[in-house]
């Protein structure tokens, strides 16, 4: 059952944007020139291509967020039964943290995080 | 408390009563997104009009007062007007990412609205893996933001989606270490099952005394980033970027994006509500008897409701109180400062839960 109401809950946002954008187009007015397709860049011609270069840092960021990411995906279950899994469980994932805070000293001390 | 499955249970007897199982099925489907749409549409106008209240007071001005009594219709007035404008279509743009982009941003909040316990009994999707789906359909949302930057064929726009991206991805560890901490007093991560444990044993940022209340505080700080909103609204800086990764869109196509901004925050909100304060679970105080009855006698999607438009109140006022941060700022603070603080919180409650010191 709940399968079925998440493929509700899908379809139905599929749906409203569908209905709702095709419902826009139906009732608003329509007019065209040339000036109006040009991209709003200030007022004042585009110049050049706008699939430009960008920043490496913001993929330094998207590498370190995969992973504490992927760390926090193999805590969640250690999570759920840590209480039946005792102080054995408590001391192997502190080991497991350890080495990701290690990571991200690392990281830190490497200038990762610095923006620049 | 009130059970809304025998509402629920009742009317599935009903429909099974006069034909078949797959009909009836579909026919609760129909109705289920039909209660989702109504919800979200209601829910979106109330808070763009209490944000835009709000947002008059801590300015002292009166904010909306022309259109309906205090204002309440300009919501209405501006979604229609929305509705009328015409969806322009740029030159050079990918028009199919184009195009795209609002369906992902809508689907993510959609979906993740349908987790929030609304009642006891009264949750659309209920997966035992609550949390962690919750967690992974959000993080779709940011797709449709880079999507939309990228294919709109502008400097602003990229730079936009580019900085919400590292925004959004990074603020989401927090969002996670923080849920993980409190899934470690729980011990589950199933949305109903956390709010019937609250409804026994007490709300859980008091079961979880000081833990609970720092996880707590960096969910809000997390939340208000992961929204987009408050000091962190960088992305859309007006006075910088124009409105960053939706300038291109016009018309209905930027309503969606209006909506599921502010639909995250109720989400947010919500998620908040759900593990730290008790989600549908009224208040009790223990020894107070006759007190705890007369709280269980509110309903429970009155409290639920409550409680998610107080937290909304809290991360307005973040927004409206803070000065913007710099990019440099923002993701020095997560990753020198929340990262850090919440994974102590996580093994500071492991310790606390192993040995038995919460309530």
């Amino acid at each position: 059952m709940n399968f079925t109401l998440f493929v509700t809950a899908l379809l139905t946002g599929i749906a409203f944007v569908a209905v709702v954008t095709i419902l826009a187009r139906l009732i608003s007015p329509r007019s065209f020139n040339a000036q109006k397709e040009e991209a709003y860049e200030c007022g004042i011609p585009t110049r050049g291509r706008s699939w430009m270069q960008f920043r490496v840092g913001y993929y330094l960021f998207a590498i370190l967020f995969l992973m504490f990411d992927v760390e926090t995906m193999f805590l969640f279950p250690w999570a759920v039964v840590m209480r039946s899994l005792g102080s054995a469980g408590l001391y192997l994932v502190l080991f497991f943290l350890i080495i990701l805070v290690l990571g991200l000293a690392y990281a830190w001390r490497k200038g990762a995080l610095k923006w620049q | 408390m009130f059970d809304f499955s025998i509402i629920s249970s009742w009317l599935h007897g009903l429909l099974t009563g006069f034909m078949p199982e797959w009909a009836a099925i579909l026919t609760e489907s129909i109705l289920v997104a039909l209660v989702i749409i109504t919800l979200y549409a209601i829910f979106a106008i109330v808070l763009i009009y209490m944000e835009r209240k709000v947002c008059a007071f801590f300015q002292c001005r009166l904010g909306p007062m022309r259109v309906g009594p205090f204002g309440t219709l300009q919501v209405f007035s501006d979604v229609f007007k929305m509705l009328t404008k015409e969806i322009i279509n740029l030159r050079g743009t990918d028009l199919f990412l184009h195009n795209l982009a609002p369906f992902l941003v809508v689907m993510a909040s959609m979906i993740t609205f349908a987790c929030l316990p609304w009642n006891v009994g009264a949750q659309i999707i209920d997966f035992n893996v609550g949390i962690f789906f919750f967690l992974a359909v959000s993080s779709i949302g940011v797709v449709g933001i880079l999507l939309a930057g990228w294919s709109s064929n502008n400097k602003y726009s990229l730079i936009g989606a580019m900085r919400s991206g590292a925004q959004i991805i990074s603020y989401e560890l927090s969002i996670g270490m923080t849920m993980l901490t409190m899934i470690c007093l729980t011990g589950t991560m199933s949305f109903s099952e956390i709010c019937q444990q609250q409804y026994a044993e007490g709300w859980n940022i008091f079961r979880g005394h000081l833990p609970a209340v720092i996880a707590f505080i960096l969910y809000l700080i997390a939340g208000n980033a992961e929204c987009n909103r408050g000091p962190f609204d960088l992305p859309e800086s007006e006075s910088e970027l124009t409105a960053g990764y939706h300038t291109e869109y016009s018309g209905m196509h930027f309503g969606y994006y209006y909506l599921a901004e502010y639909m995250n925050l109720f989400i947010c909100a919500g998620m908040a509500t759900t593990v730290f304060l008790g989600g549908w679970a009224p208040l009790h105080i223990a020894g107070l008897e006759g007190f705890n009855g007369i709280m269980d006698y509110i309903p429970g999607a009155v409290w639920f409701i409550g409680k998610t438009l107080f937290v909304v109140f809290l991360l307005m006022w973040l927004r409206w109180t803070f000065p913007r941060l710099r990019i440099d700022q923002i993701l020095s603070l997560e990753w020198k400062y929340l990262v850090p603080i919440s994974m102590a919180n996580l093994i500071l409650m492991a310790i606390i839960v192993s040995n038995g010191l919460h309530f």
